[in-house]
């Protein structure tokens, strides 16, 4: 693992009119490491990473790749970086089949400037067939999907394109245990491909399983962060529930004065 | 076991997607028979030419409203706005700007195309800078076109001056290429051009998306803002190509010019199977669509069954039956 961070986040601020969403957040995520994002409803988890993957925009803050300042203003920016993010509402286009969704803004065409579907269909069968070997329905609207299909298909999307960075917000909240399973095991695969990955979830022992590190946010501000070899399970906890940073974890701006 | 699978996958995609798309073929199908059956000259070459040929205007129009409908859209000022270009083009064509009947009528013709293609821009900025419902836009500048036509006609109509300028550009409405006439050419064009920008263009995939689920387009990447209001511009040039037909049939446009067009239009969308929600567009079924609205007026002409002055009133009541069985369908 390399010194410089794949990503830094530093001093990220965003209020929604009065509220103060995320508060003075930062974060950072090396090549080929898992850092899970924990925290309560409504804690701003999720705007957080939408910050990072250009679906809103930052009021303050710096956002660094490679140690250089990134710009990411829109999704096309942060995609440019290599950031993929699967969107915890299912983000699908529930009217068109799985490759219009995989290649949805960057659709390939052919040498007169059509849609090419064939090349599509050829590449989404492709890596649907590493995902979810069973996948048959190509032709179908997704919206006809089972929740378990419409997920793979959103993180084929996000895994197409040589994502850099992975963000998966509750990639497993719709799913059953096996699906889950699946993609506990494709998230070990791509972290050994040397991708980062930030991954948010309500589910401690799935975090303790897969991440190398958590970071707990409460109220929109970070409570601390910490490899989970240097923390408990009740530990985590105490960070999400009352804001107290154990002697093992770093303390954000949101740790609880003691 | 893998055998049964096969066979699911097999039924369930032969009823969820072809019967929408199917319905407005049957409906066509069924409205030819009951014609022939309450009176034999209905289906005579004569009289099919002359419905398809008089469906010209708003299946084109309806071209347009296919787009903006698919993209999530709503655009009520196509009837005022076809008015408001037929009227512009006559009082250009009568300002003798231009020498040469053939140099004038084509200026006219592009005068035409550049209009609705700003009126439809000018309802997309509105919409989407604006940040208000279209159908609020829409409504406002309906009332804006009609008034602004009607202030140019001075409460009159406005005509082709010119026998000579009349003359020359009658036949783009009522001659024919190897018996087909003009009109029916121009649906068979717009329509295909249509479906080619829809169905097989990186734009036409965004308009899908785009009314399929707004944020999922926008997080892809997809420039929500101009995808719609281009949709709104394709809606402009539309309606400007269907005037281009239109003002040869009777060189003059009127405070009633393209009166209730947008319930045609829009009915015409719905009956061919396009979501009103937005998301799926189907081209030749809104033009499917227009040919049943035109029968059914046809029919309507030729039975007595009903007076023909309910002609609205029953378009009306179509658009609303076919609403309730989209969501019939919609539900199995
Ligand atoms: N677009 C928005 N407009 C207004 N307020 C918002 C918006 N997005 C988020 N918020 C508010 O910001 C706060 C943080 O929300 P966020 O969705 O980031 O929480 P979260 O940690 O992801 O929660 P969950 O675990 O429920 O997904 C909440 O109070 C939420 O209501
Ligand atoms: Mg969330």
């Amino acid at each position: 693992m390399s010194n410089t961070p794949l990503v830094e986040m530093e001093n990220i601020s965003i209020a929604f009119g009065g509220i103060r969403a995320v508060d003075d957040a930062s974060a950072d995520l090396h090549a080929g490491e898992v850092v899970a994002l924990l925290g309560h409803n409504g804690a701003g988890k999720s705007t957080l990473i939408k910050i990072l993957s250009g679906a809103y925009r930052r009021d303050s803050g710096t956002i660094r790749m490679n140690g250089e300042e990134a710009v990411i203003n829109n999704p096309r920016d942060a995609k440019a970086y290599g950031i993929e993010t699967i969107y915890q509402t299912l983000a699908l286009a529930d009217n068109v089949d799985t490759a219009a969704n995989l290649y949805l803004g960057r659709e390939i065409m052919t040498p007169w400037g059509t849609l090419d579907d064939v090349a599509m269909e050829a590449r989404a069968r492709e890596v649907m067939g590493r995902l979810n070997p069973r996948f048959e329905r190509f032709k179908d609207p997704v919206k006809a999907l089972s929740g378990g299909q419409r997920q793979s298909v959103a993180i084929a999307r996000a895994i197409l394109f040589n994502a850099r960075i992975l963000i998966m917000d509750e990639p497993t909240a719709a799913l059953g245990p096996q699906e889950t399973a699946q993609v506990g095991e494709l998230i070990e695969q791509l972290k050994s491909e040397g991708i980062g990955i930030f991954l948010i979830s309500h589910d401690i022992h799935d975090v303790f399983h897969l991440a190398d590190r958590v970071m707990v946010m409460k109220n929109g501000r970070v409570v601390g962060t910490a490899r989970v070899t240097d923390v408990t399970e009740d530990e985590i906890l105490g960070m999400i529930i009352l804001g107290k940073c154990p002697p093992g974890a770093v303390p954000g701006p949101g740790a609880m004065n003691v | 076991m893998s055998n049964t699978t096969v066979v699911q996958t097999r039924r369930r995609s032969i009823s969820d997607i072809d019967l929408r798309a199917v319905a407005p073929f049957v409906a066509l199908a069924v409205l030819f028979g009951f014609g022939a059956m309450v009176n034999p000259n209905f289906l005579g070459l004569d009289n099919l030419t002359n419905v398809v040929t008089r469906s010209a205007f708003i299946a084109i129009i309806a071209v347009g409203a296919t787009f903006v409908i698919s993209a999530g859209g709503l655009d009520l000022s196509v009837g005022s706005m076809s008015a408001f270009v037929a009227g512009t083009m006559i009082l250009f064509l009568n300002s003798g700007a231009v020498s040469g009947d053939t140099g004038m009528i084509a200026t006219a013709m592009l005068l035409a195309l550049a209009t609705g293609a700003l009126c439809g821009l000018a309802n997309g900025l509105i919409t989407t800078l604006g940040r208000i419902e279209p159908f609020i836009v829409t409504l406002g500048t309906m009332g804006i076109f009609r008034a602004l036509t009607i202030y140019l006609a001075e409460g009159g109509s406005i005509a082709i001056k010119s026998q000579e300028l009349r003359a020359a550009y009658r036949p783009i409405y009522f001659s024919d290429v190897l018996g087909v006439p003009i009109p029916v050419i121009m649906i068979l064009v717009v329509a295909a051009l249509g479906a080619f920008i829809l169905y097989r263009t990186r734009f036409g995939r965004h308009v899908t998306a785009v009314g399929s689920n707004e944020e999922v387009a926008r997080y892809s990447g997809i420039s929500v803002n101009r995808v719609r209001t281009l949709t709104y511009v394709i809606q402009g040039v539309c309606v400007a190509i269907a005037v281009l037909i239109y003002v040869p049939r009777l060189g003059a446009a009127t405070a009633t010019t393209g009166l209730l067009w947008e319930l045609q239009a829009i009915t015409a969308v719905v009956i061919g199977g396009t979501a009103l929600r937005g998301g799926v567009g189907r081209i030749w079924g809104t033009i499917c669509g227009a040919l049943i609205l035109e029968l059914v007026g046809n029919i309507m002409v030729l039975s007595d069954l009903v007076s023909e002055y309910l002609i609205g009133a029953v378009q009306g009541s179509i658009i609303i039956i076919a609403m309730l069985i989209q969501r019939s369908l919609g539900r199995r």
